[in-house]
């Protein structure tokens, strides 16, 4: 089931090794022997439906929770034996977590100020610190504030600040958009990327919004039920997911039984070329909706009877019956393709078919 | 805010009775006791109160909640961060045992101690071969009071703590700090009103205590006898006007200890657990 990506790079360029890690609650198992690697300055996603055990390997990244199993280097280091404040991640939580009796600069001085006393910066360097972070953080003249006077975007932003300055080592990252409305979050996704860039460190961030991983990450990491289904950039994964759940994860899928043989894969009265790789037999044939071409009733294709077709936006819903089944396709807008129309009968073709071994 | 649904009709009866109840049960005898006390003249309530006997009986008071206090405090915070932080085998057992002084007569609170230390109990020889007392001593009354009000803090304490989650210490630890350092500078802060008004309401009890106090001091005029023990001695010797001078001291420390109380429900209602409870 584990689809790993060849090992395209050396070991040294990664950062980050993560082997075999298992984790369990009692006797549910949160983590089942998960491994993979991120290189030094990547920004990994995590992404994953609730339950996938997803923020749980985040948390024994930042030493929050120690693993039955496994193995976690960064930088050649063994992780798992340092405790969680000699580890030097800085991990913004979902909820972000800021200490809601002290003020914003407080939040961000507090893992300066806790220092030892031979390491702590003086107080006026950890004044320009602080003011640096917030102009980084574009929250300058709020640092007298408490929380509880912030909006969710900019508690993020403390959080995002008080993580960084420590100067960590790895940034992990927790729904960190989780809370905010699509507005905010689509800007700050932007903000963050290029704060990444910019900060140069290792990030690793956790979601369970497949358009914000795809969009964010260089390499995105796909768990379900606590294992590793597949590594690779998002490209590669929206491309050329491993697994019809992937598939189905990664946007709006559509499905239709077909038979492989040879090079040839049959959907009902159709034939078309099999993709490369494809498994023999009978199997379950995914495309995207909108990865269609329409074609009239006498031409090539599969038979669909056009239901019903509404505009969304700047795209176009067409509800069809293929085979027996309603299917909801996709077309970009703002005209119909050619000779779709309600009632009438037209042919599709499924542009990119992904199969996989049925059952 | 619950939206106000009107009986009809009902609202000015439960309204009366309410006053009313209020009025005889708590007002009248309240009133009473000042009235009772300050019957014969101001110089009269004085006199009573600067006998040695009821200097001791204030200063014993004091000491017994001077140390029980503290003591609850600090057990309080432990328990409450134990049942909040961590998941073990036996906890809901823990949380019960807490509740167990509230739901037990205060008389039993002070007979285990008695069947424990006293002159026959379980170690009452070993302490008398080694001249210990503990029943009808100082100590005897921190220990029942110790037991009566173990469960304030802890009880004000579980539910804001399992409320505010563990996200906050752990952030405090992943940014370098070590256990105690999150303790005073993270956990501390965050639950500092309510463990001040789990310590007030302790206070209270602690001071008032009577039950158990009583079944372990043998109310040894001047020597064992708190306030409130101190306040029966008075009365059976017929002794009123000194008995409700006493009586109008406890009554005083009942009343400040409601206007605090009522202040930090104003001030810090949010990070207080009893004003999401009630």
């Amino acid at each position: 089931m584990n689809f790993r990506p060849a090992d395209d790079t050396s070991a040294s360029a990664n950062a980050l090794e993560i082997k075999g890690i298992s984790k369990a609650y009692g006797r549910f198992p949160a983590l089942k022997d998960v491994s993979l690697q991120a290189k030094d300055k990547e920004f990994l996603a995590l992404l994953g439906p609730s339950g996938s055990g997803k923020t749980t390997l985040l948390r024994v990244l930042a030493g929050l929770e120690q693993p039955d199993a496994g193995e976690v280097r960064f930088a050649g280091e063994d992780f798992l034996s340092l405790p969680v404040r000699r580890r030097k991640v800085g991990m913004v939580f979902q909820h972000y977590a800021l200490f809601r009796h002290m003020t914003v600069a407080q939040n961000i001085a507090f893992g300066l100020t806790v220092r030892k006393r031979s390491e702590k910066p003086s107080k006026s360097e950890i004044a320009d610190r602080v003011a640096h972070l917030l102009q980084l953080v574009q929250l300058e003249g709020l640092d007298k504030r408490f929380p509880s006077q912030l909006s969710g975007g900019q508690r993020q932003r403390v959080a995002l600040a008080r993580a960084l300055a420590i100067e960590p080592k790895m940034l992990l990252l927790d729904e960190p958009f989780g809370a905010l409305d699509a507005q905010v979050r689509r800007e700050l996704r932007r903000w963050l990327r290029e704060l990444h860039d910019r900060a140069g460190v290792t990030t690793v961030f956790v979601t369970h919004d497949q358009e914000e991983a795809l969009d964010l990450a260089d390499r995105v990491a796909i768990l379900k039920d606590g294992q590793l289904i597949q590594l690779g950039t998002p490209n590669q994964v929206y491309e050329h997911p491993a697994t019809p759940f992937v598939f189905d994860f990664l946007g709006q899928a559509c499905r239709l039984p077909g038979v492989v043989s040879g090079e040839r894969l049959r959907i009902a009265d159709w034939e078309t070329a099999a993709p490369e790789g494809a498994p023999q037999g009978a199997v379950e044939v995914f495309f995207r909706p909108d990865e269609v071409e329409f074609a009239p009733a006498d031409g090539q294709g599969l038979a669909a009877q056009v239901l019903g077709v509404a505009q969304r936006g700047p795209d176009v819903r067409i509800d069809c019956q293929v085979e027996g089944a309603p299917m909801e396709l996709q077309a970009h807008g703002p005209s119909l393709p050619p000779g779709v129309s309600p009632g009438q009968a037209v042919r599709i073709k499924p542009l990119r078919p992904q199969v996989y071994a049925a059952g | 805010m619950n939206p106000t649904i009107r009986l009809p009709g009902l609202a000015p009866i439960f309204l009366a009775l309410t006053l009313a109840l209020l009025g005889v049960l708590i007002v009248l005898p309240l009133g009473v006791v000042f009235q009772q006390a300050f019957a014969k003249g101001f110089a009269a309530y004085l006199e009573p109160l600067t006998q040695p006997d009821a200097l001791h009986a204030i200063r014993l008071t004091l000491l017994v909640a001077a140390i029980s206090v503290p003591l609850n405090a600090v057990f309080g915070v432990a328990a409450a961060w134990a049942i909040a932080r961590f998941e073990f085998k036996g906890k809901s057992l823990l949380v019960t045992f807490i509740d167990l002084p509230f739901s037990m007569s205060p008389v039993v609170s002070g007979l285990v101690w008695v069947l424990l230390f006293g002159a026959q109990g379980w170690f009452g020889p070993w302490l008398q071969d080694h001249n210990i007392k503990i029943i009808f001593a100082t100590s005897g009354l921190v220990l029942a009071t110790v037991l009566v009000t173990l469960p304030f803090v802890a009880r004000e304490l579980i539910p804001l703590m399992q409320d505010q989650g563990a996200d906050e210490e752990a952030a405090a630890l992943t940014l370098g700090a070590g256990g105690w350092t999150t303790f005073w500078r993270v956990t501390l802060p965050n639950i500092k009103w309510a463990l001040l008004y789990g310590v007030l309401l302790c206070n209270a009890r602690a001071m008032g205590e009577f039950g158990a106090v009583s079944v372990v001091s043998g109310s040894v005029r001047g020597l064992t006898t708190t306030l409130p023990l101190h306040v029966e001695v008075l009365y059976n010797d017929y002794e009123f006007v000194g008995a409700f001078a006493a009586a109008s001291i406890l009554a005083s420390l009942g009343l400040v200890t409601l206007v605090i109380k009522t202040l930090l429900e104003w001030r810090h209602s949010g990070e207080l657990s009893a004003s999401r409870r009630h």
